[in-house]
């Protein structure tokens, strides 16, 4: 328990690592799905490929913009 | 080219392999100790230096860095209103932790404590923070941005008045094109019929948001600095946007948040519907704000972090050095090319939930009563 207690520390470079774990394995699966679903709309209808592509790009930025604040979140638990 | 490459990384590790088996060999035991200290000192050095050095390169500072060299930086003037007025002098002063008098005021920048990195005003040996109006690296690359987005725009406007029904082509072209795919595929398809009364500020912002980002990746000069990872700078711009979306929201938008189209109950005893739409206002140029500061500084900081993993891996030998050398370089070109990607799509994404929150607000009632009362003959009919 002491134990613990001295290693808070090393404790706050612990949590911060695995949330950013997390939401990398959350950024990835997200991202993931709408990569998937693109190419079955894509294999369906090739001459929408261009208006899917861009669709698919917006979608992946707002996606990534909320793994990120994690990301940011833990840094601020790691740095402040 | 490839062949070429792959040579000259072999070539390099094995001079720094060769090099480190020469230096160890002619040594006796006691010396590869010394050495074995010196590396452990090194590490432990470096360790608080990792995050002193990543901080100093992605934050402000009151000079600009030159290539090649980490000792002289171009001085910035530094604006500050004293406790006894305005006091306007060069960084150049201020530079490794010197103490500049202009009159009777004393200046530098504080090594320590809250206002570190930041100038100071020591008055009976203690700091007292001025008000701060210096052109700050950060400050300077706002003004390159702006001037250059003026530029290209003014360029352009003339020559369209210049030559009436031609179309541009190589450089103005480029741009036109750009402004086209915004203003056609994103605030014209939005926005439909008050597309012109929004769309200087729509495409001021993703131009100017387009071209700091790219400035960022440029390493000399004009660019290098990191002004979106800055949450200050891209928090003002999500500001902006708030105040376009709020002051020109129609009177149909403000009714909706305070008296929407729900059941008594949420709204009346207890205002719940008011306060989630109220939260709902703010929280969306917060998103806007965080979303592209985290993009910007993330990509700086990953390359940042790769090639300072050179110098961590430095202190276990040279062989692991230049290895890591050959891997992080590459690695770290490959995440600058994603980082010019990023910064287009960033820009463009920002545009585009501006525009979504501003039309959003503009949603008149016509269009509003129209959709209800296709619902109801549809119902009617089916029913």
């Amino acid at each position: 328990m002491l134990g613990l207690i001295l290693a808070a520390e090393a404790l706050l470079g612990l949590g911060a690592s695995i949330g950013a774990a997390i939401a990398a394995i959350a950024a990835g699966i997200g991202i993931g799905k709408i990569g998937s679903s693109a190419m079955e709309a894509i294999a369906r209808q090739p001459e929408a490929a261009g208006d899917i592509r861009s669709n698919m790009i917006v979608i992946a930025a707002l996606v990534e913009g909320v793994a990120l604040f994690a990301v940011i979140v833990c840094v601020l638990a790691l740095f402040v | 080219m490839k062949r070429l490459l792959f040579i000259l990384s072999l070539l390099v590790a094995g001079f720094n392999a060769a090099y480190a088996d020469n230096a160890h060999e002619g040594e006796a035991g006691q010396e590869i100790t010394s050495q074995l200290e010196t590396a452990e000192e090194a590490a432990e050095d470096e360790k608080p230096d990792l995050k002193e050095t990543i901080f100093a390169h992605l934050g402000d500072g009151y000079g600009w860095e030159v290539p090649f060299n980490h000792h002289k930086r171009i001085p910035l003037p530094v604006i500050v209103w004293g406790k006894d007025g305005l006091h306007v002098f060069s960084s150049s002063h201020l530079t490794h932790g010197d103490v500049y008098h202009d009159g009777d005021a004393t200046f530098k920048i504080a090594t320590e404590g809250d206002y570190k990195g930041k100038v100071v005003e020591i008055i009976d040996g203690k700091e007292y923070k001025p008000w701060d109006l210096s052109i700050t690296k950060n400050v300077c690359a706002i003004f390159i941005a702006c001037i250059i987005v003026l530029w290209c725009s003014m360029m352009l406007a003339r020559w369209h008045k210049k030559n009436p029904f031609k179309a541009p082509r190589k450089g103005l072209g480029a741009f036109e094109s750009l402004v086209e795919f915004i203003y056609v595929g994103v605030i014209k398809a939005t926005l439909k019929d008050k597309a012109p009364k929004f769309a200087p500020y729509l495409l001021t912002v993703f131009m100017f948001i387009f071209f700091m980002n790219l400035l960022g990746l440029i390493v000399v000069f004009p660019g290098g600095a990191n002004v979106t990872g800055n949450i200050a700078v891209t928090m003002v711009l999500a500001i902006m946007t708030f105040v376009m979306t709020n002051l020109f929201g129609t009177k149909h938008y403000w009714k909706e948040i305070f008296w929407p189209d729900v059941p008594i109950w949420l709204k009346f005893p207890i205002p719940i519907m008011q306060l989630i739409e109220v939260f709902g206002i703010f929280t969306k140029p917060a998103a806007l704000t965080v979303r592209l500061f985290a993009n910007m500084m993330g990509g700086h900081m990953i390359v940042l972090v790769l090639t300072l993993l050179i110098f961590i891996f430095g202190a276990m030998g040279y062989a692991v050095a230049s290895g890591t050398a050959v891997v992080s370089v590459l690695f770290s070109v490959f995440m600058l090319l994603i980082d010019v990607l990023v910064s287009f799509i960033q820009a463009y994404v920002f545009t585009m939930l501006s525009t979504i929150f501003i039309s959003l607000a503009q949603e008149s009632h016509d269009s509003h009563g129209h959709d209800e009362h296709a619902a109801h003959e549809a119902a009617n009919t089916v029913g």
